[in-house]
């Protein structure tokens, strides 16, 4: 048992609250680091695609927002079960707080792909399979933000949108798959071709450098905003008052 | 309008109106809330015929809108009966649960002491036979005014029966969970519609590929199966969703 206390202190607000301030700071220092040096790599280092040119460039930003996205709603999802299941509220503030910065992914995979899209295909907007699902991972994440919202109690929200996370989740992949079933059949293959060429190390470098740093300020970012979600909620407890709380209101 | 009386789990025996060829358990408090919620349906009549012609306007706005030549609309016939399916489901959604939370029956589910799960899948299929059906029904009209040949409207029914299905089941835990809000149309709608998009794309490849006078029986498979996963799964998601909205 003794090895799981720091397990269930990690889900008490007031262990939390502090663990996640002193987290900050070593979160986004190195994806801020990691980001500023891929994004050199990739814009000034990397060589142009023998095929894109320099459009491809924005594969730095594209490729890591649409993974955040997903994994964002995936986290969502199991920390909202485990919200559910064991009841920890702690675990619910971390789903509303993945929600808004998943959806900014998935609105940020879109819009680089429409950019992108119009060199490559000549089109703002393609009707891509990959570009597709995202599209309709942002309408989850907004109807999941939506209803999240309709509820005047904190807690029926919670426990609601977390069943919608539930559910979204185990509908993803069907979404994912009918969508490109859908596109293999109406439309011949894109320009870009999964399995297609491997990237020489000058360009794959910085792609990975900018995927690590996207997923450390995802971290950093859930620690400010779970922060914030903990001062919503615990507002009135002692143990804010005691710390003297800082604009909690 | 009162709730027929379920039966409490062990003292069902002396019930006033044994159903025939049921026992006094599960099976026959799903039953009796099956027939009841078709009698409650039958006795405001506009509740089921509403949809219905919501689906036919929908499906009349298209060649006004487009153009009435048999070849376009042929082309688009899938699509429009599809879409039009979709929203009037949408539509009948609507009375799945209200009624029944402002009145108490949800509650008294709840407590009856028979598993929710399977007395909201009673309810799921009694609103389908009040939804779905009269939209299979009332489809082939439909596709016919849209230039459908007659061969492929036997592949359009069984595709809307299967899709139907699963916009019930899962429209049923959208509905459940928009109960304890205010604005609860637009928002059921921005919950199911994203969920729902792989039963549009599937059950539109099979009309449309009927349409063609081509075999469709893989997406028809694809549609079964998802009529499958979500009539085993939703039922347990919109049973925690009603018990949320009862808290």
């Amino acid at each position: 048992m003794a090895t799981w206390t720091w397990f269930h202190k990690l889900a008490s607000p007031p262990h939390f609250y502090r663990i996640a301030g002193t987290l900050t700071p070593w979160l986004a220092i190195p994806a801020a680091l990691l980001i500023v040096g891929g994004v050199y790599g990739g814009l000034v280092r990397a060589p142009a695609d023998y095929q894109q040119g320099d459009a491809f460039r924005i594969v730095y930003v594209h490729a890591p927002s649409a993974w955040l996205s997903l994994m964002c709603y995936t986290y969502m999802a199991i920390a909202a079960a485990v919200g559910l299941i064991w009841r920890i509220k702690l675990a619910h503030a971390v789903a509303a707080a993945t929600a808004p910065i998943g959806a900014s992914f998935a609105f940020v995979c879109l819009a680089t792909g429409s950019l992108w899209g119009k060199p490559m295909w000549g089109t703002w907007w393609e009707w891509d399979a990959r570009l597709t699902s995202q599209l309709i991972l942002l309408f989850l994440y907004l109807g999941y933000m939506a209803l999240r919202n309709a509820f005047d109690d904190l807690q029926r929200a919670d426990r609601a949108s977390a069943v919608l996370a539930i559910v979204g989740v185990v509908n993803v992949p069907i979404i994912h798959f009918s969508v490109y079933w859908w596109n293999s059949l109406h439309q011949g293959r894109t320009v870009l071709k999964e399995g297609g060429p491997g990237m020489p190390p000058e360009m794959l470098i910085p792609l990975l450098m900018c995927f690590f740093g996207f997923t450390l300020m995802y971290g950093a970012l859930l620690c400010v905003r779970v922060r914030g979600e903990v001062l919503i909620r615990e507002r009135n407890a002692a143990w804010l008052k005691q710390l003297g709380a800082p604009r909690a209101a | 309008m009162s709730a027929v009386p379920l039966p409490k789990p062990s003292t069902a025996v002396a019930a006033p109106r044994p159903a025939q060829g049921l026992g006094t358990g599960l099976g026959r408090a799903a039953w009796l809330l099956f027939e009841r919620d078709v009698r409650l349906a039958f006795r405001r009549w506009e509740q089921v015929t509403q949809p219905v012609v919501f689906f036919v306007m929908v499906a009349t706005l298209f060649p006004l809108a487009l153009s009435p030549t048999s070849q376009l609309l042929q082309a688009i016939a899938p699509g429009i009966l599809w879409v039009a399916a979709l929203l009037s489901a949408l539509l009948a959604l609507e009375s799945l649960f209200r009624t029944d939370l402002d009145d108490g029956t949800l509650e008294q589910l709840a407590l009856s002491g028979q598993p929710l799960g399977w007395l909201l899948l009673s309810k799921t299929l009694a609103h389908w036979v009040l939804s779905g059906l009269p939209l299979v029904l009332t489809a082939p009209i439909v596709a016919l005014a849209l230039a459908a040949p007659g061969e492929a409207v036997g592949v359009l029914m069984i595709s809307l029966v299967l899709g139907t299905g699963i916009l019930s089941f899962l429209g049923a835990v959208g509905a459940a969970l928009t109960l304890g809000t205010r604005r609860g149309s637009v928002l059921l709608s921005l919950l199911v519609l994203p969920l729902a998009m792989p039963v549009l794309i599937f059950g539109a490849r099979a009309t449309d590929l009927a349409i063609r006078g081509d075999e469709p029986g893989g997406a028809l498979l694809l549609l079964t199966a998802m009529l499958i996963l979500s009539a085993s799964l939703a039922p347990l998601a919109t049973s925690a969703a009603v018990r949320i909205s009862l808290e």
